[in-house]
C-alpha cells in the first residue's frame, strides 16, 4: 500500500517570479519580494509585505485575483507535466486561509455576494477552467494549510484513490487580513528578522503555488514526498505550545513514516516567521527531534509569510534545492534569538543534500510536517 | 475497509433540537443563535468561561462534542496524540469574518480576528479534552460523507488516531448545523459500522 509518491512538476508564482525556475534564480541573487508597501486600500499607514502590483495578474472575467492566481499557477504546473486534469484519476486540492475574503472590502454584502466568497465557489471556478473532473478538495487549516494539501494529496495517492494530484494554493492580502494580524502586533514595521535576536514580527505575502504528484512509475526518479504528519498544540488558539512538543511529535512521526532517522534530514525548511512566539516554539521543537545541528533556513525574508500558500512555495522552493545542491539563507537572520540553538543558514551555500524537512505552524494550535527525499 | 471501524456515538444540533444518539435532549427552544447557544450550554451545565468568548461557530462544534463524548468516551485509554478531529463545513468562519470586518472599520479585535478561521473551533475542542493528534479542516458545498470517511478510516487503519471525532460544523448568521461523530477501531454497546450509510442516515436525523 506504501506507494511511492513522485513530485511531478510544480509552479511558484510570487511577486518576484511566475515560474519555481524564475523565482529560484531570483533568490539565488539574494532578491525579496518584501518591501515597504503604500497601499491605502489595504492599510493607512506604510508597512513591509511581498505583494503583486497592481496589473501583474490580468484577471479574466468573472473571476477573482485569489482564482486568477490558482488557475495561472497551476496552468504552469500542468504545461510541465504530462497529468491530465480531466482524468478520472486525477485529483484537485485547493489550500486557502482566506481566499476571497477581501470582496467584503469592496461588494456589497448580500446572500449572493456569501455564496461569492465561499471557498468551494472558487474551487468549482478553478477546477471548470481546468476540466477537472472530481469536486476538488478544499483546505482551510491556517497556515499549516499548504503543507496540509500534500499531505493530503499524498495520502490519496497512497491509498490508489487518484493516481495524480495537483496541489494548489493561495493567498491574498487584503485590509482584512492585514487590520487583524496588526491588532496582534504580530507584524514587523521592518523587513522580517526569522530566529533573529531582534525579530520583531512577521511580513505578510502574496502569492500562489502548485505542486503535482503522482504514484505513476513513469515518474521514478523524481524527487518523492516520504512522510507528513500534524499535531494539535491542545494549548491556546493564538498562541504556540510552551515547550515544541507537539510540533515534535509531527516531525518524529514524520521520519518514522519516511523511514529515516535524523541523520539523513540533510536540511530544514523552518515556518520561521520571525515572531518572537513561533520561532522560539519552533527552535524546541527542533530541539526535542534531535535536529539542532541540521542547516535550516526561513523563506519568510523572500516571500513573507503568504499564509495558505506558505507551506507550498517553501516546499517547492527547497524541492529546486535539493535538485540544485543550493541551500538558501534565512534574510534578516544575523544573531540567535532563541534560547536553545539551531543551525540557521546566514548565507547561501552549496550542499549535498538528499532529504529535507519543511515545518509549519498555526493558529488553532495547528502544526505539521512534511519530509521530501530523492 | 469502511466497516472496520466504528461509530460509538453522535450529536445532531440543528433547528433548536440537540440529539445524542438515538435521543432528543433538547427541543426547539425557538431562541435565535447566540441565545439557544448560551441555553444548551445552561442545560447541562457546563462549567467553562472560555465559551463565552468563543464565536458561534466554536460555540457549535464545542457544545456538540462535550454532547458526543459525555459518558461515551473513555478519554484516559488514549494518549494525546492518539485522539484528532476531521470536520468539514460550507461556509468557513465567515459568520465570524462579517462580524470582524464590521468591528474593525472601527477598531480591529484580536480576540475577535482569531476566529476569522474555521479551524480554530478544534484548537477548541483539543484544549478542552487535550487531544494532540492529526486533525484537518475542509471546505465543502454540501456535507461529503465519502470524503469524511475517506480520511478518518485513513487515520484509524494506518494507527495514525485511534479515536477520532468527525463530521460537520456550520454557521452562516441563523443558519447553523453541527453533526459530530465518535470513530473508534473496536465496536462498544450500540456502536453503528462506520458507514458512508449510516454517516448520512444519522446527519438527515432531524
Amino acid at each position: 500500500m506504501k506507494n511511492d509518491v513522485f513530485v511531478v512538476a510544480d509552479n511558484v508564482l510570487s511577486p518576484i517570479g511566475k515560474t519555481t525556475i524564475e523565482n529560484f534564480d531570483q533568490l539565488k541573487k539574494n532578491i525579496s519580494g518584501v518591501k515597504k508597501q503604500h497601499k491605502p486600500a489595504i492599510s493607512p499607514r506604510p508597512f513591509f509585505a511581498s505583494l503583486f502590483n497592481e496589473g501583474d495578474t490580468n484577471i479574466e472575467p468573472g473571476k477573482t485575483k485569489f482564482e486568477q492566481l490558482l488557475i495561472n499557477s497551476i496552468a504552469d504546473a500542468l504545461q510541465n507535466s504530462s497529468i491530465d486534469p480531466t482524468d478520472k484519476n486525477t485529483i484537485l486540492i485547493i489550500s486557502s486561509t482566506k481566499g476571497n475574503i477581501s470582496l467584503l472590502d469592496t461588494e456589497e454584502h448580500t446572500a449572493d455576494l456569501q455564496k461569492r466568497i465561499a471557498l468551494s465557489t472558487s474551487a468549482r471556478i478553478v477546477a471548470e477552467h481546468f476540466g477537472f473532473i472530481n469536486t476538488p478538495i478544499i483546505i482551510s487549516n491556517a497556515c499549516i494549510s499548504g503543507v496540509m494539501g500534500i499531505i493530503t494529496g499524498m495520502r490519496l495517492l497512497r491509498t490508489g484513490q487518484y493516481e495524480n494530484a495537483v496541489v494548489a494554493g493561495a493567498d491574498v492580502i487584503s485590509s482584512f487580513i492585514l487590520s487583524g494580524f496588526e491588532s496582534f502586533q504580530a507584524l514587523s514595521p521592518q523587513a522580517c528578522r526569522p530566529f533573529d535576536k531582534s525579530r520583531d514580527g512577521l511580513n505578510l505575502g502574496e502569492g500562489a503555488a502548485t505542486i503535482i504528484l503522482s504514484t505513476n512509475e513513469m515518474h521514478a526518479g523524481n524527487i518523492k514526498v516520504l512522510g507528513g504528519s500534524v499535531s494539535n498544540d491542545a494549548n491556546h488558539i493564538s498562541g504556540p505550545s510552551r515547550t515544541g512538543q507537539e510540533l515534535s511529535f509531527a516531525i518524529d512521526h514524520s521520519l518514522k513514516e519516511a523511514g529515516l532517522s535524523t541523520d539523513d534530514i540533510d536540511f530544514i525548511s523552518a515556518h520561521g516567521t520571525a515572531t518572537p512566539y513561533n520561532d522560539e516554539m519552533e527552535a524546541k521543537a527542533i530541539n526535542l527531534s534531535q535536529l539542532q545541528s541540521v542547516p535550516l533556513n526561513s523563506l519568510k525574508g523572500y516571500y513573507g509569510h503568504t499564509l495558505g500558500a506558505a507551506g507550498l512555495i517553501e516546499s517547492i522552493i527547497s524541492i529546486q534545492s535539493l535538485k540544485d545542491g543550493l541551500l538558501l539563507p534565512t534574510p534578516g537572520y544575523k544573531e540567535s534569538g532563541v534560547t536553545q540553538s539551531v543551525n540557521v543558514a546566514a548565507d547561501i551555500k552549496s550542499i549535498q543534500a538528499k532529504n529535507f524537512l519543511k515545518t509549519s505552524s498555526g493558529f488553532g494550535g495547528c502544526n505539521a510536517a512534511v519530509i521530501f527525499g530523492k | 475497509m469502511l466497516a472496520e471501524n466504528h461509530i460509538i456515538g453522535s450529536c445532531v444540533i440543528e433547528r433548536g433540537t440537540v440529539f445524542k444518539d438515538d435521543s432528543v435532549l433538547i427541543e426547539n427552544t425557538g431562541a435565535d443563535l447566540a441565545e439557544f447557544l448560551l441555553s444548551v450550554y445552561q442545560h447541562f451545565p457546563l462549567n467553562y468561561p472560555k465559551f463565552y468568548k468563543m464565536d458561534n461557530l466554536s460555540k457549535l462544534g464545542w457544545l456538540a462534542s462535550e454532547v458526543l463524548l459525555k459518558d461515551s468516551f473513555q478519554k484516559d485509554q488514549y494518549q494525546p496524540e492518539e485522539v484528532g478531529l476531521v470536520l468539514a463545513n460550507r461556509n468557513s468562519s465567515l459568520d465570524n469574518d462579517i462580524k470582524y470586518f464590521e468591528s474593525a472599520k472601527d477598531i480591529a479585535s484580536p480576540s475577535l480576528f482569531v476566529y476569522t478561521l474555521p479551524n480554530i473551533v478544534i484548537g477548541e475542542i483539543c484544549i478542552r479534552n487535550n487531544f494532540k493528534g492529526e486533525h484537518g479542516f475542509y471546505i465543502q458545498d454540501q456535507f461529503d460523507a465519502g470524503f469524511i470517511a475517506g480520511q478518518v478510516s485513513y487515520l484509524l487503519d494506518n494507527d495514525i488516531l485511534k479515536a477520532c471525532i468527525c463530521g460537520w460544523v456550520d454557521v452562516l448568521d441563523q443558519e447553523y448545523k453541527a453533526a459530530l461523530y465518535l470513530v473508534e477501531k473496536n465496536p462498544a454497546d450500540s456502536s453503528k459500522p462506520f458507514s458512508i450509510k449510516n454517516i448520512n442516515s444519522i446527519f438527515e436525523t432531524i
